[in-house]
């Protein structure tokens, strides 16, 4: 995989990474054994993310996907490659200002919340931190946030175990929103909770975003979720980029077999008893040791010889010019 | 329901704790049947009772919390029973998979001495032959080198692996009920697919009834033959699931179906169930489902429904069933 090609339609992008590959070097490595085996997390991966737009990050566990979320959050380096925060190449300083325009939500907001704290704390600490306004406003801040993501007023003198799942990533929600954000990376906001409780927080988000016009970087494994609130979908598969593309076209013909297999796994009311022999067999081969050719070979219903050698270039899908794909027989 | 016994017939059933002097029921009055071969899917959003439903199936319900009402599997009776018949169910007839293998299986064993255990303690095979069919089993849930495999300890599986290494546990002595508790839940939806897949290529070979609890109904759909939909302790309906998908009765079922998002139909908002689940200390008087029911009138505040047949097969607890 190599450059994807520059997404020029609609407002220039707040965010855009260049070719940002991640690599942990494992123990191990010394005088006598050799070099230490590198973990490659994240490979040459190319992004953007424009104003007010939900950018959907999809991939099973140990896809990459949480730590390319980290890099775009800023809480990680990348070892190679460039991330521009409103067309500024961001270093240490760069970060120190923008830090409270970028935001996360992790997934389990049950260790995401100091126990310790109470809500009113929880949400002003991050103003207190960057030195945004006085207490007392702080503090009425933090009485509107609570307000906007669902919570009763009383809230603010609780303690996190004093709520449940859902209202503590409305919490979580809370706190990411205090500096006023631009961008929020949400890792995986959902799967600790209900279905049930799941949709009461997707419309929380879907709301927040029509109000402030901020954009979402929505790490999930579940399509399903992501069809409800994405605007593009990227799917990773072992740190790679395999398919980018608006959610519309994505969802009505996948073009990657990958994408594909993801999606008919999901788990639908009215299909009956599963068919036998349709899911992905298999799991996601090993970061250290990737195969080679395309990094998907090995699960692919559709592998051929080529596959096996070459890796695919993300490219155009045919017919479809926003649709990108890395496959040798893309849809 | 067939004329002959089922394998499974629980009535009544309550769990209860007391708490600050008072007994409290996280689950009250259940009553269900399964039969040999057939696959019940059990949902509710969490704090529902439905793992503690199982835990009483299993005689797991610790000391201080009194289980009443009865549970007959295949034609004998298990509440009140003394531990050592317990013991001998447990992992035998009567076989539990968890939501997080990780805590289910002992860190400290390799995965096939643990699947071997099972054997050794139940059916007396000596340790030899008891690691050759371990080694069987885990290729039977799909491990590749299994012999290898065998050798591992459970942090150096995957997610995927370690629940296929429970699966093959529960199943080592060919259980005739096998309750599996959100068993999927902590894996990718690929990997979901796989097990759900696993579970039922063994059920048709073994021929074993499944109970499967979810708060999924998406995921219940997939396997399951009856559902019974549990809320705050009680069934508030039951029916088969082309049934219930078809015609769902309670307001709390529509609701469930309603709030799944469709990956293949998108919605501006989705429909939501406002609220949660009550405490267990706060169950209303009448309906507990009444403070999150669009359709709550004052006769659902001050009386409790019962489950009633609407049609045959199909309970519902609502005043308003069907509306």
């Amino acid at each position: 995989m190599t450059d994807a090609p520059a997404i020029t339609r609609g407002d220039a992008p707040i965010l855009e990474i260049d070719r940002i590959s991640v690599h942990f070097p494992l123990a191990g490595g010394g005088w006598f054994s050799g070099p230490a085996p590198m973990l490659r997390a994240v490979e040459n991966v190319s992004l953007a993310i424009r104003p007010g737009e939900t950018l959907a990050l999809v991939g099973e566990s140990g896809s990459g996907k949480s730590t390319l979320g980290q890099v775009v959050a800023g809480l990680r380096e990348p070892t190679l490659g460039t991330l521009k925060f409103h067309g500024v190449p961001m270093g240490k300083a760069e970060w120190r200002a923008a830090r409270k325009a970028i935001q996360i939500v992790f997934q389990d907001p049950f260790s995401a919340l100091d126990p310790r704290m109470p809500v009113s704390d929880l949400i002003t600490e991050p103003l207190k931190i960057q030195r945004i306004g006085s207490a007392a406003e702080r503090r009425e801040r933090a009485a509107s946030l609570v307000a906007q993501v669902g919570l009763p007023l009383d809230a603010l003198n609780r303690y996190p175990h004093e709520f449940s799942g859902g209202q503590r990533q409305r919490i979580a929600i809370a706190r990411a929103l205090a500096p006023d954000p631009s961008l929020i990376v949400a890792d995986e906001p959902l799967s600790a909770l209900d279905v049930s409780i799941q949709s009461q927080v997707l419309n929380l988000m879907k709301g927040i975003q029509e109000d402030r016009g901020l954009s979402y970087l929505f790490i999930s494994h579940d399509l399903a979720v992501v069809n409800h609130l994405a605007d593009r979908v990227a799917v990773l598969y072992l740190g790679r980029l395999v398919e980018l593309a608006e959610r519309a076209s994505l969802f009505a013909q996948p073009s990657h077999p990958y994408t594909a297999a993801l999606l008919d796994a999901v788990p639908r009311i009215g299909r009956g008893r599963r068919r036998r022999g349709r899911s992905l067999s298999g799991e996601m081969p090993s970061p250290l040791n990737p195969p080679p050719g395309c990094v998907f070979h090995t699960r692919c219903p559709k592998v051929q010889a080529i596959c096996k050698t070459t890796p695919p270039m993300l490219e155009a899908a045919p017919g479809r010019p926003t649709h990108l794909a890395a496959c040798h027989f893309k849809e | 329901m067939s004329v002959a016994t089922p394998l499974l017939q629980v009535t009544d059933l309550t769990v209860g704790f007391r708490i600050d002097g008072q007994v409290r029921k996280p689950v009250q009055g259940i009553s269900y049947s399964l039969d040999a071969g057939r696959t019940l899917g059990v949902v509710g959003e969490s704090g529902c009772g439905k793992s503690l439903t199982a835990l009483a199936l299993l005689g797991l319900i610790p000391a201080p919390g009194q289980v009443t009402g009865s549970v007959r599997f295949a034609g004998a009776e298990l509440i009140g029973q003394p531990e050592a018949a317990w013991r001998d169910l447990r992992g035998n007839r009567v076989a539990m998979v968890f939501q997080e293998p990780m805590t289910a299986l002992n860190p400290v064993m390799p995965i096939g001495t643990q699947i071997a255990e099972v054997m050794v303690l139940h059916q007396s095979l000596a340790w030899p032959e008891a690691r050759d069919a371990a080694i069987g089993l885990l290729e039977a849930v799909g491990i590749s080198s299994p012999r290898q495999r065998a050798a591992s300890y459970p942090h150096q599986l995957s997610g995927g692996m370690r629940q296929r290494a429970m699966i093959a546990m529960a199943l080592a002595c060919r259980p005739a009920l096998l309750v599996a508790d959100e068993p999927t839940t902590a894996l990718d939806v690929t990997i979901q697919a796989q097990i759900i897949e696993l579970m039922q290529e063994l059920q048709s070979e073994i021929g074993m009834a499944i109970q499967f609890i979810s708060h999924n109904l998406a995921v219940v759909s997939e396997l399951a033959d009856e559902i019974v939909v549990m809320y705050a302790g009680r069934i508030v309906e039951r029916a088969p699931a082309a049934t219930l998908f078809d015609r769902p009765a309670h307001p709390y079922t529509k609701g469930l179906i309603a709030t799944l998002p469709d990956p293949d139909r998108r919605q501006a908002r989705l429909p939501v169930i406002q609220g949660g689940v009550p405490r267990i200390d706060a169950f209303a008087v009448g309906c507990r489902f009444a403070e999150r029911c669009p359709l709550a009138d004052a006769h659902c505040r001050s009386v409790e429904p019962t489950l009633d047949p609407l049609e045959p097969e199909h309970w519902a607890a609502c005043f308003k069933a069907g509306q």
